[in-house]
């Protein structure tokens, strides 16, 4: 029978095709009485040292590939392993006569429910990872469960998708993301909105009862699940989904031609990207540059500000990725919404309007010239622009260019190292320079407006 | 032996980075060293185990019991108050 539910709406696409459960399922630990205790603490140790390196690594792949904030979370599950209460826990279960798998699992299970049953939903939301760091050591220990065979494309179904159960799937064979629990900026939105797969995430529990092998048809776009869709059903998807195609085909087919309005004139099309695998979308999109380089990526989610070379690699991926196209970088823009644990912000009324931006930066002008050199480095042999957020008056105009200036005499004139030759501009957010905006055109080689879509 | 009891004003409570650092913060001492929620009243948990640290569900305006003993217990729970009243050196 023809059944619809409605989710969150979390990574736009269409898709077709049968259901795969890719639960866990109920959780087999293996349960035996060990021949000798000492050993099986000894077990348990040396399966918490590779999980624990496993998420190091994955730490360093996820901050190369998708996002800081999948980076944090796995730096915080490598806390949960060496937790020393967790450990004497387990290691208690196992004096009293208990495997490691099944010890470990109960001292993770004690931690987790009691987490899940606590007014605030931060909080609860960490039994998930209590859990998902029980189960890496659980498969350490015995050898990793069977995950479901993916030989051809299916529909993926789970309760909610843990970054260690994502990292194992054959990308290539998922048609789309159906999740019971989870919301808007869970890992499986994060990460199917990266790799272009429609998802639909917070279905409730009904999604569970799918059978392996029901058709469904999945719209990532309005958060619609259908269950065993009827032949009228099939057809209008089919239809849409086509149409869908072409037009994704027509769009592509002409990403890269020039943008000429119908009466001839040219139109500079750029992007606006976060982060490098924006940077790469772009260009696969038609970009002619970036018009905004939001450089806060590297600076969230974590406890001390980037270093030159951290901010020097990930800016001259993007230069590379652009060739000559021009880049404008917008210098960091913290503080209002965007927080970062090392600078204290004090607390305001209304952040947005208050200390953040280009305020910042002044006030920390070796951080600020930092970025600076890096940029300057990276734009070697490219169209690279500065621009710098929030400006409000000349004053803070002509200091953010003179400290420009400083970070780049700091580096010595050399074409194939250095980009030396960098417009500076100023993005025009704030009434008083729309205002003033003669006075300021005299002081900065170009602006940005900001406009919110 | 030394007990305090403070007052949680850091906006998110005791979650996440909060924890993490008051958890390391702790665990720079020798002391022995409890903590409980008083507003939701729990048994007294190592200060030093960031998960016992979670499941106090410590929010904002609850407050907590530090205790403390050993060699250092004196600077222990100095530390640990400064961190605490100072909002967490208003990093969060």
């Amino acid at each position: 029978m023809t059944d619809e539910l409605k989710g969150i709406a979390a990574a736009p696409g269409l898709a077709k095709g049968p259901a795969l459960r890719w639960d866990r399922g109920p959780q087999e630990v293996p349960k035996f009485v060990p021949a000798n205790i000492p050993a099986e603490k000894g077990r348990l140790l040396a399966a918490r040292r590779i999980a624990i390196e496993q998420l190091h690594e994955l730490t360093d792949q996820v901050v190369e590939q998708t996002s800081a904030a999948e980076a944090a979370l796995f730096e915080a599950q490598a806390m949960f392993l060496e937790d020393a209460a967790l450990v004497s826990k387990a290691e208690a279960v196992i004096d009293s006569g208990v495997n490691a798998e099944e010890a470990w699992h109960q001292a993770c299970e004690f931690y987790a429910v009691q987490l899940e049953s606590l007014p605030d939903e931060t909080l609860r939301a960490r039994s998930a990872d209590v859990r998902d760091v029980g189960q890496r050591v659980i498969e350490i220990l015995t050898g990793p469960k069977a995950t479901p065979a993916l030989t051809t494309q299916k529909i993926i179904i789970a309760r909610d998708l843990a970054p260690s159960q994502t990292a194992a799937l054959d990308r290539s064979k998922v048609l789309a993301f159906c999740t019971a629990e989870g919301g808007p900026t869970s890992h499986t939105a994060i990460l199917a909105k990266a790799l272009g797969i429609p998802a639909v995430v917070g279905l409730g529990e009904s999604i569970l009862d799918v059978q392996n092998e029901m058709m469904l048809l999945v719209n990532g776009t309005t958060g619609m699940v259908t269950l065993n869709p009827s032949s009228d059903l099939l057809a209008d998807f089919d239809r849409m989904f086509q149409a869908d195609n072409e037009q994704r085909d027509h769009d592509a087919k002409f990403a890269l031609e020039p943008a000429i309005t119908t009466d001839g004139h040219r139109v500079e099309i750029a992007a606006n990207v976060g982060n490098i695998e924006d940077t790469r979308l772009a260009i696969e999109h038609g970009a002619e540059g970036v018009g905004l380089l939001r450089t806060e990526f590297l600076f969230l989610d974590r406890n001390q500000p980037p270093d030159e070379q951290t901010q020097y690699s990930a800016y001259r991926t993007i230069m590379e990725l652009m060739g000559d196209r021009p880049v404008v970088v917008r210098t960091l823009d913290i503080g209002g919404d965007k927080d970062v644990p090392y600078i204290n912000f004090g607390s305001e009324a209304n952040p947005f309007l208050g200390y953040r931006a280009i305020r910042i930066s002044l006030d920390h002008p070796e951080e600020f010239k930092t970025q600076v050199r890096a940029l300057i480095r990276a734009g070697a042999g490219h169209d690279l622009r500065i621009m710098f957020p929030m400006i409000a008056t000349l004053g803070e105009a002509k200091h953010a260019r003179e400290l420009t200036q400083e970070a780049m005499a700091e580096l010595p004139f050399n074409a194939a190292l250095h980009n030396h030759d960098v417009q500076m501009g100023i993005m025009v957010e704030i009434p008083s320079v729309v205002s003033m905006a003669d006075q300021f055109a005299k002081q900065v080689d170009f602006f940005s407006i900001f406009t919110r879509f | 032996m030394q007990t305090i009891t403070l007052k949680i004003i850091n906006e998110v409570g005791l979650h996440a980075r909060p924890a993490a650092e008051f958890v390391k913060a702790a665990a720079q001492f020798k002391s022995q060293i409890l903590v409980r929620n008083l507003t939701r009243p729990s048994a007294a948990v190592d200060a030093k185990s960031i998960l016992s640290v979670l499941v106090l569900g410590v929010e904002k305006g609850h407050e907590i019991e530090l205790t403390s003993e050993g060699e250092d217990e004196v600077q222990a729970i100095q530390s640990l108050r400064a961190l605490v009243e100072s909002d967490f050196a208003g990093k969060f």
